[in-house]
């Protein structure tokens, strides 16, 4: 409760200190301040345009999330399995993974167009590696003692796979889309600032070539608040997926 | 310890009247090398020795002298560089299933309960549910676990663990259990409770039993036989029947003279290789 109490009197600080900096210290033309941006933000929630353009936002930012996590987890689970398709790729998938993916987007724009595709093609890659390499991580560090003792009592790959291979690379997976939720929104932003004309990018784009900075603060507000939405559902999806975890986080605070 | 439950027990009687037990695993001048890249480590040679069936044989020796790899032979993970194992007169050419294998660490499944933990095999095996399920009971009552079926494995101390890993191992009924240092992470009272249990449940299912320890006075309490590995590569230096009766008490052991003397003796024998330079 402390805690709640103290996050309030210093985002209060931090928010009146910008009122009072803006037009005496500082240009408000370049910082604006708390209370137009307020009414920006507002201006944006009446007339409908924030649930529209975030809509779009969010939707890219799902569907890339979703491809991007399907094939990543999927391929992860393949090369982990699979010493030698791992090596043979290796090379190849390093090379991939060095390369910003965002100097894939004017690729993308020629390829797929400025429609949603286009964004939600780019976030599925961003997201793939991470949750890729997660995947893969988690795979290979299965316990191999675990593995024999599961073959001597008769299971096959199938049995491994599903007992023992998912349920434990399950949590280095979660640390992949964790990851990734930022990552994903950068995917789908950065689309649509490159080109677009719907979108959270496209608000805070269109604000900034207005000058308008009350209302890119406005858009970066959304942006923040879409993130932190993402980032809760991936956490909640987590504990119920692992209630053994749960279980023992509540242990470790009885202590 | 409660009961071994009816099923069980059943079997145990039927095979209690074998006059002559049967002979089960079988080594013949094993040896085993692993190669690295730089260079071969030959962990054991000449390795011979034979296991008969329901007997409790202790592995005890200095680290890296091939106990566990004698293990891992006969469960079929490793092959032997030159020799034979056999396991029922043939030769143990792929993982062997009539094996379960416990080490120090349980390997429960950290993402099941202890009840979902102790069905793995039977889910492997592809047993009809009810049948899963009451053998599960079955098994949770043998081990004193009834209570904690729907905990998980972070929630247990390291002793119920190792009952549940011990429950799993037995849920699926291998004739053979190779049990690697199982105790060796327990406090000494828990320790002892587990190798009651372990050697009571042993007795009555009677199970073949191979245990390597690095602990003299474990050997000696829970063995039939007790084989002293030495040397590097290690072989077996020693093969001492333990005098002491099939039915032993383990815990009034401790103040038994006779096995007080059989521990100092095995301390005598194993000195010589704690004396070696470079260990």
């Amino acid at each position: 409760m402390k805690i709640i109490i103290g996050r309030i009197v210093l985002i209060v600080a931090v928010l009146a200190f910008w009122e009072v900096a803006a037009g005496t210290f500082a240009d408000e033309f370049f910082i604006s301040r708390p209370t137009v941006v307020a009414v920006k933000f507002w201006q944006l929630v009446s007339s409908g345009r924030l649930f529209e353009h975030g809509w779009i936002t969010l939707v890219e930012t799902l569907a890339g999330f979703a491809l991007g996590a399907a094939t990543g987890i999927g391929v992860g689970l393949l090369l982990g399995r699979n010493e030698t398709l791992a090596q043979l790729l290796d090379p190849i998938l390093t090379s991939l993974y060095s390369l910003p993916k965002v100097a894939l987007a004017p690729l993308f724009i020629m390829w797929f167009g400025i429609g949603m595709e286009m964004k939600i093609i780019l976030t599925a890659t961003i997201v793939f590696f991470l949750v890729f390499l997660n995947t893969y991580s988690g795979v290979r560090s299965v316990s191999g003692e675990l593995v024999e003792i599961l073959r001597l009592m008769g299971a096959r790959e199938r049995h491994l796979v599903t007992k023992v291979i998912m349920p434990s690379a399950i949590q280095w997976v979660f640390t992949g889309l964790k990851l990734s939720v930022p990552y994903a929104l950068i995917g789908a932003i950065v689309g649509e600032i490159m080109a677009s004309n719907r979108g959270l990018g496209y608000l805070l784009q269109d604000a900034a070539g207005q000058l308008d900075t009350g209302g890119v603060f406005a858009a970066l507000i959304a942006i923040v608040f879409l993130a932190l939405c993402l980032q809760t559902a991936v956490k909640a999806t987590e504990k119920l997926l692992m209630p053994w975890k749960t279980a023992n986080d509540e242990r470790e605070m009885t202590i | 310890m409660s009961q071994p439950s009816p099923p069980l027990a059943r079997r145990a009687t039927s095979l209690k009247n074998c006059a002559t037990p049967a002979r089960i695993i079988q080594f013949n001048g094993v040896g085993k090398t692993f190669h690295t890249r730089h260079l071969d480590i030959p962990a054991t040679h000449n390795v011979n020795v034979e296991i008969h069936e329901g007997e409790i044989v202790t592995i005890v020796g200095p680290s890296g002298c091939g106990k566990s790899t004698m293990l891992n032979l006969v469960a079929g993970l490793l092959k032997p560089t030159t020799g034979t194992v056999t396991y029922r007169d043939s030769r143990i050419e792929v993982v062997n299933r009539s094996t379960g294998y416990m080490t120090q660490s349980d390997h429960l499944l950290p993402w099941r309960t202890v009840e979902k933990n102790i069905a793995v095999p039977l889910e492997i095996r592809g047993d009809p549910r009810e049948f899963k399920q009451r053998r599960v009971k079955e098994l949770m009552q043998l081990v004193g676990l009834s209570n904690f079926a729907a905990s998980y494995p972070s929630q247990l101390s390291g002793g119920m663990r190792k009952r549940a890993a011990l429950a799993r191992l037995l849920a699926y009924d291998p004739e053979t259990l190779l049990l690697d240092e199982p105790f060796a992470a327990l406090d000494a009272q828990l320790r002892v409770r587990m190798q009651m249990e372990l050697f009571a449940l042993s007795r009555a299912l009677n199970k073949t039993v191979l245990f390597v320890t690095h602990d003299i006075d474990e050997a000696i309490a829970l063995g039939d036989r007790c084989l002293v590995f030495g040397g590097r590569p290690g072989t077996i230096i020693k093969n001492i029947e333990v005098p002491l009766s099939r039915d032993r008490d383990i815990f009034a052991l401790r103040k038994d003279p006779a096995y007080q003397k059989i521990c100092a003796d095995l301390w005598d024998i194993m000195a010589p290789s704690m004396n070696e330079p470079g260990r």
